[in-house]
């Protein structure tokens, strides 16, 4: 740095801690010297909220959300805008790669046990930033007002009318009208393009926050501040995040980059599942299409919506599918407590363990593909046992976690 | 706001508290407006009147689709061989006698309408709001060989009868609703309304 470069910052960081920011949680951030592939995509994911927050911003200037507009003006950006085409298809694009970095982003906690103290608020923040992106999916696919918004939009809103008592009123006052309307849609994009964005860009400041308190987990799943350096204080085993991660970010970014503009230019609409053939129809609010599905994100969760086809105690199906589908989103919080092994990582688990997390994965994506299929008798009955095994990963885990066989852990990282 | 050196006389103790007490009904009292803002307004409130339909045009096994309150409804015209039908499938019925309050008492008997042939009802799934295909084929290969004719709902596999009655073991828990209707003449049905007075 120049002399004057110095003074710059000096006086700068007499009036704002600068320099101390920058050592706090880059230069002097020591993150775990083995962190491996599966540690890019809590940077892609932040990508990727950049991307969906600048191509959103422009995407504003022509959208008009207006029942009798809205779809119009969709196909306004898409024929007349300036290269309204591009942007639109970042950002729908966006919206399923940040559910793919996200997806695989905890299972990389599920694997590694990142959820396990003293990361467990850690895991809820990123939970709580989970939820927020499922919201901003859900009223983000509604604006385009198409067939699958309007169908898609008519489902979720009734699920709230499945609550005993208050949910009526409550889905009145979600929709501001009696039905779905104008009125939703105009709100839901007040939501989309305020409420949500400012609520997860919070919550993804206050993950970080978190992570730099605890520090990051590693494929080992052992604390590198166990072992520090005691002449420099500095873990042994960790490396600064910057210019070390930063560099490697870089590069998984460059890969994401490829992959993302590769659907971007030759197959934006992912043949149907990024983007549904029946969304370009406008909403027709008398005829629901032959076959409704969710975008692929939220399939495995639909899944077992419909999967529930028997009243049970008081409660009727209805509510009971309700109910699961919740409860399937909600169960990932509790993880931190449901895990008794005494390790962490996947790396040192018994095969108890290891077979449990592989059936979890293969339930998950065949509720994922299920959930795109028609309904037929078959199909609800697969989707209800994947629906048992999904839950029953969660719920066993307190006795599986700790009767399981483990390895001990090491001293230090390994490769 | 907690006292370091761990003493909080009473006066300190009891003014925390008033203040919150009344600042939590403060931030009530504002958030009122908002939410309350949020409830359908009026103009949505004005909206949904009855509308007529002329059905001297319906042919009987013809649907016709009418829009009530931004809700489909349909008017089904039922042949002789679908009434006897009805009956047929009572025992795959999760409500045959229509006991559940899903229409007005008027249309609480056998095939849930004034006119036996004309079926009125809501083509809105009572289970999550999807609107049901009119299939009236018999038997096919999708909906099973003992399928009479019904409305089956695309989104969720719920199924229905001619009469709007719900099959069991589907997610759908009710029959579909019977709009409040009447007829102002032979032809002329009012949905919406059960008064006389045309509009």
């Amino acid at each position: 740095m120049s002399k004057q470069e110095n003074s710059m910052m000096e006086w700068i960081d007499k009036r704002f801690p600068m320099t101390a920011t920058w050592r706090a949680h880059l230069s002097e951030y020591y993150a775990p010297k083995n962190f491996n592939f599966w540690y890019y995509f809590g940077s892609l994911a932040m990508l990727v909220l950049v991307n969906q927050l600048i191509t959103g911003i422009f995407l504003t200037m022509s959208y008009k959300p207006d029942a009798s507009l809205a779809f119009a003006s969709v196909e306004y950006v898409m024929r007349d805008v300036n290269f309204g085409w591009l942007i639109r298809y970042m950002h729908s694009t966006g919206a399923s790669m940040f559910f793919v970095v996200v997806y695989l982003h905890m299972f990389r906690g599920m694997m590694y046990g990142s959820y396990r103290k003293p990361r467990e608020l850690l895991w809820l923040i990123g939970m709580a930033i989970f939820f927020v992106l499922m919201s901003l999916a859900f009223t983000g696919y509604i604006l385009p007002w198409g067939q699958m918004s309007y169908w898609g939009a008519q489902v979720i809103v009734s699920m709230f009318g499945a609550i005993p008592f208050i949910g009526e009123t409550l889905s009145n006052w979600i929709l501001g009208d009696f039905m779905l309307s104008d009125a939703a849609l105009n709100r839901f994009f007040a939501y989309h393009v305020v409420t949500l964005p400012l609520l997860i860009i919070v919550l993804v400041f206050v993950h970080i926050i978190a992570l730099h308190e605890v520090g990051s987990n590693n494929p080992d799943g052992i604390e590198i501040k166990s072992n520090k350096d005691p002449k420099t204080g500095i873990p042994v085993d960790g490396i600064p995040f910057h210019p070390y991660y930063s560099v490697k970010d870089i590069f998984g970014v460059v890969a994401f980059l490829i992959v993302f503009s590769g659907i971007i230019f030759f197959a934006p609409e992912m043949g149907g599942y990024f983007l549904e053939y029946n969304n370009f129809i406008p909403a027709n609010t008398l005829q629901t299409p032959d076959h409704i599905a969710p975008v692929w994100y939220f399939t495995p969760y639909y899944s077992m919506l419909r999967a529930v086809t028997v009243n049970f105690l008081w409660i009727d199906a209805k509510l009971w599918g309700v109910i699961l589908m919740a409860a399937a989103v909600i169960i990932f919080c509790f993880l931190p407590w449901l895990d008794r092994s005494p390790v962490k990582s996947i790396r040192y688990k018994g095969p108890i363990f290891k077979f449990a997390l592989t059936l979890f994965v293969i339930s998950f994506l065949v509720l994922g593909w299920l959930g795109t299929k028609a309904p037929t008798p078959l199909y609800t009955l697969l989707a209800q046992i994947f629906t048992v095994i999904y839950f029953a990963f969660f719920v066993l885990m307190p006795w599986y976690s700790k009767i399981d066989k483990t390895k001990p852990e090491p001293k230090r990282v390994t490769k | 706001m907690a006292d370091s050196s761990g003493e909080m006389n009473s006066r300190r103790r009891f003014l925390v508290l008033a203040t919150s007490v009344a600042g939590g009904i403060a931030g009530v009292a504002v958030a009122t407006p908002f939410v309350l803002s949020m409830m359908p307004s009026e103009r949505a409130k004005a909206a949904g009147a009855p509308v007529e339909v002329d059905i001297s045009k319906l042919e009987p096994g013809m649907l016709l689709m009418v829009e009530w309150r931004g809700k489909v409804v349909w008017v089904l015209k039922r042949t002789q061989e679908m009434l006897e039908n009805l009956k047929k499938i009572e025992s795959q019925l999760a409500d045959p006698n229509s006991e559940k309050k899903q229409q007005p008492a008027y249309a609480q008997n056998a095939t849930r309408s004034i006119k036996p042939e004309i079926l009125v009802v809501e083509g809105v799934c009572t289970h999550l709001g999807c609107s049901p295909v009119f299939r009236k084929d018999i038997a096919p290969a999708d909906l099973g060989a003992d399928w009479l004719g019904g409305f089956f709902c695309p989104c969720h596999g719920s199924k229905f009868d001619l009469a709007g009655r719900v099959y069991r073991s589907v997610p759908a828990p009710t029959n579909l609703v019977v709009p409040p209707h009447t007829y102002l003449s032979e032809n002329r049905l009012l949905i919406g309304s059960e008064s006389k007075e045309s509009v």
